[in-house]
């Protein structure tokens, strides 16, 4: 518990609030300054952490280094504690693994077996953090859930309608990892952070004297250690017995013309230049996977260069699916400039988007997203 | 806001009369009781004292009490160190038989042994909890040398019938041992009577401090000692004694003793208040391991416990919304919160995945008044009503 020293030079609490928040806490400085932030608007808090996956699951991938930056490992819980002692709120750990197994490892694997380019973060937040995290915060009695997210969320009152917005702090803006919250998920959510800048909020933190104001900030995938998805695939499919992909096979021209051998479509993203085993001359960028036949097909880069992305299982967010083509940028990518575009929407969840310019490296399995200015208007997966 | 306490299985408040006893011994009667000069006689008469408190608890003599760091402790010194005995003499000994609901000190024990080449035979229950006595019987051999089986489950409360396994260990020359960490200072335990060999307990079940709990060793049972150091305790374990848990768990013992059949009956009537409340106003709640059982099979369940499911509801969520409004009580084992794997008593009693993870367990104790158990009865039918309504599973219609 702080001492009344250490609060002596913020301001007030604000008056309580009704109703309880449930903070989504993941050990790290965003999400504790949350809890720090709502504390002060005089909501009451209860943090939740989730437990995704067990890091000592696949230890051959362990190595020496502690289980550390990857988001939920056991100090972060620990840490996550520590902030809800310092603030005196109750906090809970809830376990999801099997959520998490299914409805984001599993159709990771999947993906890149498959020759696609999954983003995980983007499944997490539809069908974890926004599914059952949100279900069990409306059952222990929370009307809400916020967390650490770079985003905002406004009801706008003319369309009737959730909207999903960039963050102010454009470097970290994360909208692009959300387009698959409903509008009942978004009516029910809260991102605290999404008008402040990074550097505001580590200042809040060392003003509330946080256990975790100069943790570092987790930078890759929680459950890949070191960011060695290859290798995760590997020990996971091992593990599960899953037939992991076809192994070796070739890398082709356009044409078919056979440049050399790969070791597993997997190791592969569209765009991709290193790693093709040998010298051509000019460079080569990895075009297509072809998982049928398992085959690698390369080429110069302005065949990298598309016009048109498909989209399937696309979700209408700030705006209802439309019935006419609209204008709007779009983001196939998370580093990626929006770029200009028609969007249509077509049958069922399906969308098709014609840039003006052509676009490199469109590839299978990312997120895009459809941007008008800072609103998000919809995303889907790129087929 | 005030606290309910309903988790006396997971841990229990040390009882006042107990910290007093132990205070002096933190303060100025801090001396190692294997020392020669009057500091160490002190603490030395203090544990020899409490020694006595303990056997007189479940009829044994003071000798064949073992001071340890707790139950754990003491389960893993019965199963490895009957196993070491029984490898030394060669021939007999590469089985052992136990149950498939015992704790997890019990249960890993057996898997280490397992490893080492052991035979471990795993005895099923019935949908109360109980072990059949001709299955026990069936299973014996010639190269059992040890039968481990719980005398109150933790999890249920369900009491083993352990005088008649005793008596068909007996005959047949095999040893026993009980895990008795949930049953000692609750229900009436005699080793003699019950022909057991081998018994733990532990202090912090029976408003004693954590840290501390006791092995008996029948005299003449063939054990090895477990840690190897210094010659305390007539060389059975070694290590200075915790003095001061030691001389609690006494105290807690002697208090116990003097408690139990009328706290016994005061807690069970509380406990069968609560339990037929909450199945009265909760819908297709049931009780788990509640049933009766054949009339020569003795009591049934523990006094303070109470096993419930709540079909449409995630154990998880309940435990986490009646602790915020101030109830505190338990899915399964205290020592598996936040495991993947349902519990393994709740499947051996027949539970599927989903019906385990919607069971809670209350355990009452000696705070418990009927205040509490009314209280209870408003604020957990309330919470599973409204976890219902937000279930996408739970059918009122059923």
């Amino acid at each position: 518990m702080a001492t009344e020293t250490e609060f002596a030079t913020l301001p007030a609490r604000a008056e309580p609030q009704p109703g309880l928040v449930a903070v989504a806490m993941s050990g790290g400085v965003d999400s504790s300054a949350v809890a720090a932030l709502l504390q002060q608007q005089g909501h009451a808090v209860v943090g939740l952490t989730m437990q995704l996956w067990n890091q000592r699951r696949l230890p051959e991938l362990l190595g020496d280094g502690p289980a550390q930056h990857r988001c939920c490992s056991l100090d972060d819980v620990y840490d996550a504690k520590r902030v809800a002692q310092h603030l005196d709120f109750p906090h809970y750990v809830v376990n999801f693994e099997e959520q998490f197994e299914t409805r984001v490892v599993r159709p990771f694997v999947d993906s890149y077996l498959a020759g696609r380019t999954p983003v995980a973060c983007t499944n997490c937040n539809t069908d974890v953090k926004f599914e059952p995290l949100l279900q069990m915060a409306r059952q222990i009695g929370a009307d809400r859930l916020a967390t650490g997210h770079y985003a905002r969320i406004q009801w706008n009152a003319g369309s009737g309608r959730w909207e999903l917005l960039r963050a102010r702090d454009d470097t970290k803006d994360q909208s692009y990892f959300l387009w698959g919250l409903t509008q009942e998920q978004l009516s029910r959510s809260e991102f605290p952070l999404g008008e402040m800048s990074k550097d505001e909020v580590r200042d809040l933190a060392r003003r509330v004297h946080l256990p975790v104001a100069e943790k570092p900030d987790s930078m890759e995938l929680c459950f890949v250690p070191n960011g060695n998805y290859v290798q995760f695939i590997s020990a996971y499919t091992l593990e599960r017995g899953i037939a992991a992909n076809n192994g070796e096979g070739e890398i082709v021209t356009e044409s078919g013309e056979v440049l050399g051998r790969h070791n597993g479509i997997q190791n592969f993203t569209i765009g991709q230049r290193k790693g093709l085993g040998f010298a051509a001359g000019k460079p080569l960028y990895v075009l297509s996977i072809d998982r049928e036949n398992n085959r690698v097909v390369v080429g110069a880069d302005d065949a990298l260069r598309h016009t048109v992305a498909e989209l399937a299982t696309v979700n209408w967010v700030s705006i209802a699916k439309p019935g006419a083509a609209i204008r709007a940028t779009v983001k196939i990518r998370h580093k990626h400039e929006p770029a200009m575009a028609t969007v249509e929407a077509l049958e069922g969840d399906r969308a098709r988007v014609l840039f003006d310019a052509a676009q490199r490296a469109i590839t299978p399995g990312q997120g895009a997203v459809v941007y008008d200015g800072d609103r998000v208007l919809a995303g889907g997966w790129i087929k | 806001m005030n606290r309910i306490y309903l988790d006396y299985n997971a841990s229990t408040p040390v009882d006042p009369s107990v910290l007093d006893a132990m205070l002096p011994y933190l303060r100025e009667n801090f001396g190692n009781a294997s020392s020669i000069h009057t500091f160490g006689q002190k603490a030395r008469s203090a544990v020899e004292t409490a020694r006595e408190q303990v056997a007189a608890l479940i009829g044994a003599k003071p000798q064949e009490i073992v001071f340890t760091s707790g139950g754990t402790e003491s389960d893993n010194h019965a199963i490895f160190g009957s196993f070491a005995a029984s490898q030394e003499v060669g021939a007999a000994g590469a089985n052992i038989i136990s149950t498939l609901t015992e704790h997890e000190a019990v249960l890993n024990a057996c898997q280490e042994l397992e490893r080492r080449g052991a035979s471990v035979t795993y005895l099923p229950v019935d949908h109360n909890g109980r072990i059949s006595l001709s299955d026990l019987q069936a299973a014996i051999r010639s190269e059992t040398s040890l039968i481990t089986v719980m005398h109150a489950n933790n999890e249920l409360g369900t009491i083993q019938p352990l005088a008649a396994i005793g008596q068909i260990a007996g005959e047949l020359g095999v040893a026993v041992h009980t895990d008795a960490v949930q049953s000692a200072g609750k229900i009436p335990i005699d080793v003699r009577a019950m022909q057991i060999s081998l018994l733990s307990l532990s202090g912090h079940k029976l408003y004693g401090p954590k840290g501390v709990g006791a092995l008996y060793i029948r005299e003449r049972t063939r054990v090895r000692q477990f840690l190897f150091g210094g010659h305390h305790q007539r060389g059975a374990r070694p290590g200075t004694e915790n003095v001061a848990g030691i001389v609690g768990l006494g105290a807690a013992a002697e208090l116990a003793r003097a408690t139990l059949q009328a706290e016994s009956v005061r807690v069970a009537a509380l406990r069968d208040t609560l339990e037929s409340g909450l199945l009265a106003k909760i819908p297709q709640s049931r009780a788990n391991a509640a049933g009766r059982c054949a009339p020569d099979m003795g009591t049934t369940r523990s006094p303070n416990t109470s096993n419930i499911v709540f079909p449409g509801v995630e154990g998880e969520a309940l435990l986490i919304a009646l602790d915020l409004q101030g109830i505190a009580c338990s899915t399964g084992a205290a020592c598996s919160s936040g495991a993947v794997e349902p519990s393994h008593v709740l499947t051996a009693i027949g539970l599927s995945p989903a019906e385990a993870r919607a069971s809670l367990r209350f355990s009452l104790g000696r705070q418990t008044t009927s205040a509490e158990v009314d209280r209870a009865l408003e604020i957990i039918p309330a919470c599973v009503a409204k976890l219902r309504a937000l279930s996408p599973t739970y059918d009122p219609g059923v």
